[in-house]
């Protein structure tokens, strides 16, 4: 018995375990908070465009160097720019260009990758790896998370009214373009920080499913958005300690307890779950019988 | 010594905002969006306090462009909007301006609660953390019970009726206690018990000195409840006091051929020597019915049928 106690335990007695434990709560916990508003407009997918764009950021900043987090930056701006412009010169649809532009950012970013290696391989930006994470690289992702954290916990409201009724944001002079900014802004910096922990291609399951969730077990937004952090932070911290044992990608083992979550919430959510839906349906023939 | 009066406390003006009277003035307003397209011109109007005012044209004719200008969404590209004196920003920052949306417009999937939308509008009141005081929660508490939601407060908001859908956005314009108003299509989609009970609470406000802008379709009930009309097609085709601006030469002139226009009367309608017609005009709400030259009124035609 104690045995099996010590072998569990035996994460905790690595320094680059309890690291990436930490450091994957934390960024699973801001990225949930955002997920609150994202999949409430339906731009769950901007989520993932940006994070397939910012990869050739990356790339070239561990080519010449410099923090990821800066040439992420510069990335994300281009080809939010890119899109924008293919936009308003043509006639095609937005979903076509948003395809279009972040496909091509990715394929530049892993062609970079391939053709100058360096410190970073395409499969720790493809699928991250936050068991080998630098010091550096805790120091800027603990940063941006903690960073964005404190900003969202000061405008959550704003936020929420911004999200459900603009124009009333608008007549009680709330500026709401600027606060659209600011939630852009820390939703780049935040996929940046994902990136790190799960890498380019899960990124998108960190800044929905933990939302999507919470909004499936209730009706009251704050109420949703503890739920969602707490999801996000403890999946993203068990996840970690799983990928320990099971040898796998943290990515892939913290989406899939995300993935699981979910399913319960699905199925067994007490109001909105697919049960308890059928369940309000027999009730009326119950009646009549 | 006195015991504290809570009932006073909420009858006496709250902000500043409140001892202004209310009042819009739009002059020479025009609005051409980025891409060219010229949505109103020339727009003038004036409205004071304790008034119901009409907007009335169809689909594109500005409706919405004129709200949008209200509200500082777009800025006009020439001419100007002064809300009680202020310049638009202003008079927002004093929370002066309530907005009361569309149904269509609003997301009944969102996660709020009832108390949490008319909360909402208490915003603008607090500090930027949006920490709700007891007077806010007196105040939603107050617009609730106005509106006769309070028993549905817990509620999510999707989970209402049409018209308690429609109550729940008034009950925050109240909390908010702006002095305008600004009501997106109030009557789309309610029952004609759910209408009569919000005219009443419009005719309350304006008692109590608010300025009310409605955009509607509801030709039928324009008469009923509304002071003034301002008529528009892309600019003023006619503005002033209902029973001058509401004609059936006017109305006319705003739709054009969009209105079902039906005329009964002499022989038609019945074989003695009463010369008075019945003219019926609608889009497809409630009717407009002129008996003779006068628009007819809800109250009367009411007190015939019972």
């Amino acid at each position: 018995m104690t045995e099996l106690l010590a072998e569990l335990l035996v994460p905790f007695s690595y320094n680059y375990m309890v690291k990436a434990m930490w450091v994957s709560a934390l960024v699973g916990g801001v990225c949930a908070f955002l997920s609150c508003y994202l999949m409430l407009k339906g731009w769950s997918l901007m989520g993932d465009a940006l994070a397939h764009s910012i990869v050739p950021g990356v790339a070239a900043a561990y080519i010449i160097g410099a923090p990821f987090a800066i040439g992420a930056f510069f990335a994300g701006m281009l080809a939010s720019l890119g899109m924008a412009f293919v936009k308003q010169h043509t006639r095609l649809r937005e979903d076509a260009v948003i395809g279009l532009v972040f496909t091509s950012f990715f394929a530049l970013g892993l062609l970079m990758a391939s053709l100058w290696p360096t410190s970073v391989s395409i499969q720790t930006i493809v699928l991250g790896n936050i068991l080998a994470i630098s010091d550096e690289d805790v120091v800027q992702v603990v940063i941006i998370a903690a960073v964005s954290l404190a900003v969202l916990l000061l405008i959550w409201k704003d936020l929420m009214v911004t999200f459900f009724d603009e124009n009333h944001a608008r007549s009680i002079g709330i500026n709401t373009f600027a606060l659209k900014i600011v939630f852009f802004t820390l939703l780049s910096a935040c996929t940046v920080a994902a990136l790190q922990t799960v890498g380019a291609c899960l990124v998108i399951a960190m800044v929905v499913t933990p939302g999507a969730t919470a909004y499936l077990l209730t009706d009251r937004f704050g109420w949703m958005i503890v739920i969602a952090v707490a999801f996000g932070a403890v999946t993203s911290f068990v996840g970690a300690y799983l990928s320990y044992f099971l040898d796998g990608a943290t990515g892939g083992v913290i989406v899939t307890l995300q993935t699981l979550l979910f399913l319960l919430a699905f199925y067994f959510a007490p109001k909105h779950g697919v049960l308890a839906a059928r369940r309000r349906g027999l009730a009326p023939m119950e009646a009549a019988a | 010594m006195r015991a504290p009066d809570r009932t006073l406390s909420v009858l006496a003006p709250a902000s500043d905002a409140s001892i202004v009277d209310a009042s819009i003035d739009v002059r020479d307003l025009t609005v051409t969006y980025p891409n060219g397209f010229t949505a109103v011109y020339d727009v003038s109007f004036d409205l004071g306090p304790s008034t119901i005012c009409a907007l009335v044209g169809v689909n594109g004719s500005g409706k919405s462009t004129i709200f949008k200008s209200i509200m500082g969404f777009v800025r006009p590209s020439s001419g100007e909007i002064r809300l009680c004196g202020m310049p638009v920003e202003q008079a927002l920052k004093k929370n002066i301006v309530a907005y009361v949306p569309q149904s269509e417009d609003v997301d009944w999937n969102f996660p709020v609660l009832v108390e949490t939308v008319v909360m909402m509008g208490r915003y603008g009141h607090m500090n930027f953390l949006r920490r709700p005081s007891r007077t806010d929660r007196y105040k939603v508490d107050e617009a609730l019970e106005r509106v006769g939601l309070s028993a549905y407060r817990d509620r999510q908001i999707g989970e209402l009726s049409g018209g308690q859908k429609k109550r729940v956005f008034l009950a925050r314009a109240l909390a908010q206690e702006g002095r305008i108003i600004l009501l997106d299509e109030p009557f789309t989609g309610i029952d004609v018990k759910t209408e009569s009970a919000i005219i009443e609470l419009l005719r309350e406000l304006r008692a109590s000195g608010h300025l009310m802008l409605v955009s509607t379709h509801n030709l039928g009930s324009v008469p009923d409840f509304c002071d003034e009309v301002v008529l528009l097609n892309r600019t003023v085709l006619a503005a002033g006091p209902t029973s001058e601006v509401f004609t059936q030469k006017n109305l006319e002139r705003a739709f054009g051929g969009v209105l079902r226009n039906f005329e009964l009367g002499g022989r038609d309608l019945h074989k003695d020597d009463d010369a008075r017609r019945v003219t019926v005009l609608t889009d497809d709400e409630r009717p407009l019915v002129f008996y003779g030259d006068k628009p007819g009124k809800r109250d009367e035609t009411d007190a015939d049928a019972k």
